[in-house]
């Protein structure tokens, strides 16, 4: 594809006086992932949420390159818009209780993003969950128990087999990995990896930790009181940043 | 065209947390690599060898001048390239071995290694015979294969990271002391998997510490705090 598949301009959000998001703009190419990086209250998940439809940005233009057309994403109607975000696009939140229902089972979680996508056969969509269940580890035999019984980090993995199971094109991340333990991470990122590179992916990755950044990230995007302060390869950002807040930002980074 | 063009190019670092003190690391190199030719960076710590390196890879960003690489199709100037042009460039076109190993947690050596391979578009069964092959030549015991090289040695990292480069050749490799950590028979190793590569076609700019390596690649040495004056492009 010769242009972006997901492209933003002028985008600016207020809530009250507070400027969130401060005339951004930026593309996203087939097959990159961007991760938007800086501290609580720079305007990111505002800025992934305005731009995922989830709330509506004081002013923008969206672009999304859809079947060789291009859809106008801040003119879309609402149930156009739904039919896209359970679709094409999915969102993963920061806390897995956002993103899942917590009173069916797991299995049920999966499958109905699938009977969303006009899945009609019961024994095709226990078979697809069950699938997904695993390319996520969690044992299968967990696919009838609620999502309340599991552990944070299940639940965050099944919230991802819910969002990925109907082979979106472009997911929206929020602090993925946000409230888990190191190791739980680990594991997680390199699931995440691994699907983004076998189902040629774009994403949109929404964190505060660099570490996560980079392991995931093709393009960094730094903010800070709402404006992007810095743009580039993920390398480039974290080993020659040029703004003082994102040297500040790198050289802060804890070693181990 | 040399596959590798640098012309009149500077990097500055301005470091904003030191009263905004400037640091001058290239001051108007001028070089060029052509294919099946090994060149090596030679100067004394803080010349900037690897700095330049970085910087053709597009990790640095530049502050004056022409970084030109030739492709296939076209010949880019990494100087004012856009990023995914960069990102296609790394697949296709630049290999960079680092010093270190950057693992990635929880994957094991022999994916590592048939990764960039497999990124070219190359079968996955076909990308992992390379690497094994690759592996066993730079004597990392099967056994460790499928362990993350997170438990190795800094000589087994080392080597892990030359066969991820060597698993998928591109025409310009960069190479940052690939033999600093390495036993004397590793060492030939390696040299002997750079000389095949030169003599494929590749073109080779890389920093080796000891003359004896230079010697054996038949490297030309470019001597970076004299550059200026040592080449006219």
């Amino acid at each position: 594809m010769n242009q972006p598949l997901f492209s933003v301009t002028n985008l600016s959000k207020k809530f009250g006086k507070t400027i969130a998001c401060n005339d951004i703009s930026f593309d996203l190419w087939p097959g990159e992932i961007l991760g938007i990086v800086g501290e609580s209250g720079s305007g990111k998940t505002t800025l992934l949420r305005s731009i995922a439809g989830l709330i509506k940005p004081d002013q923008a233009t969206i672009n999304y390159q859809h079947k060789n057309k291009t859809l106008n994403i801040d003119q879309m109607d609402e149930p156009e818009l739904r039919h896209l975000q359970r679709t094409e696009w999915a969102f993963v939140h920061q806390h897995p209780r956002d993103g899942l229902r917590m009173n069916v089972s797991a299995g049920a979680n999966i499958g109905e993003r699938l009977m969303a996508n006009g899945w009609r056969h019961y024994d095709d969509i226990r078979a697809e969950a069950i699938k997904w269940l695993e390319a996520v580890e969690i044992d299968a035999k967990r696919i009838d128990d609620l999502p309340r019984t599991f552990s944070g980090g299940m639940q965050q993995r099944l919230q991802i087999a819910r969002n990925l199971v109907t082979n979106p094109r472009l997911i929206f991340m929020d602090e993925p990995t946000g409230g888990l333990d190191v190791s739980v991470q680990a594991r997680l990122l390199d699931l995440l990896r691994g699907l983004v590179r076998d189902l040629g992916l774009s994403a949109i990755i929404v964190t505060h930790d660099l570490a996560v950044a980079r392991l995931l990230s093709n393009r960094l995007m730094v903010m800070k009181d709402g404006q992007v302060i810095e743009h580039g390869l993920t390398d480039q950002v974290l080993e020659d940043p040029q703004a003082a807040y994102s040297q500040l930002l790198v050289s802060s980074i804890l070693q181990v | 065209m040399p596959i590798l063009q640098i012309k009149n190019l500077h990097k500055k670092f301005t470091l904003h947390a030191q009263n905004g003190a400037v640091l001058n690391v290239l001051n108007g190199i001028n070089l060029q690599v052509k294919a099946g030719e090994i060149a090596a960076l030679c100067g004394p710590s803080g010349a900037g060898k690897s700095s330049l390196l970085k910087a053709i890879y597009g990790t640095y960003r530049i502050d004056g001048g022409d970084i030109k690489v030739k492709t296939t199709k076209q010949t880019i100037n990494i100087a004012k390239a856009e990023p995914r042009q960069i990102m296609n460039l790394r697949r296709d076109v630049i290999g960079y071995v680092s010093q270190f190993l950057r693992v990635i947690p929880r994957i094991g050596a022999l994916d590592i290694v048939a990764e960039p391979a497999i990124m070219q578009g190359m079968s996955p069964d076909q990308a992992h015979s390379i690497a094994l092959d690759l592996l066993d030549q730079l004597r990392i015991p099967q056994k460790l294969h499928n362990l993350s090289p997170l438990t190795f040695s800094g000589g087994e990292q080392q080597r892990v990271n030359i066969a991820r480069a060597m698993a998928a050749p591109r025409p310009l490799m960069l190479f940052d002391e690939p033999t600093a950590s390495l036993d004397p028979q590793n060492r030939q190793t390696v040299l002997e998997l750079i000389a095949q590569l030169r003599d494929q076609g590749t073109a080779i700019l890389g920093i080796f510490h000891d003359p004896a390596d230079r010697k054996f690649l038949h490297a030309r040495d470019i001597h970076l705090s004299a550059v200026k004056e040592a080449e006219h492009v």
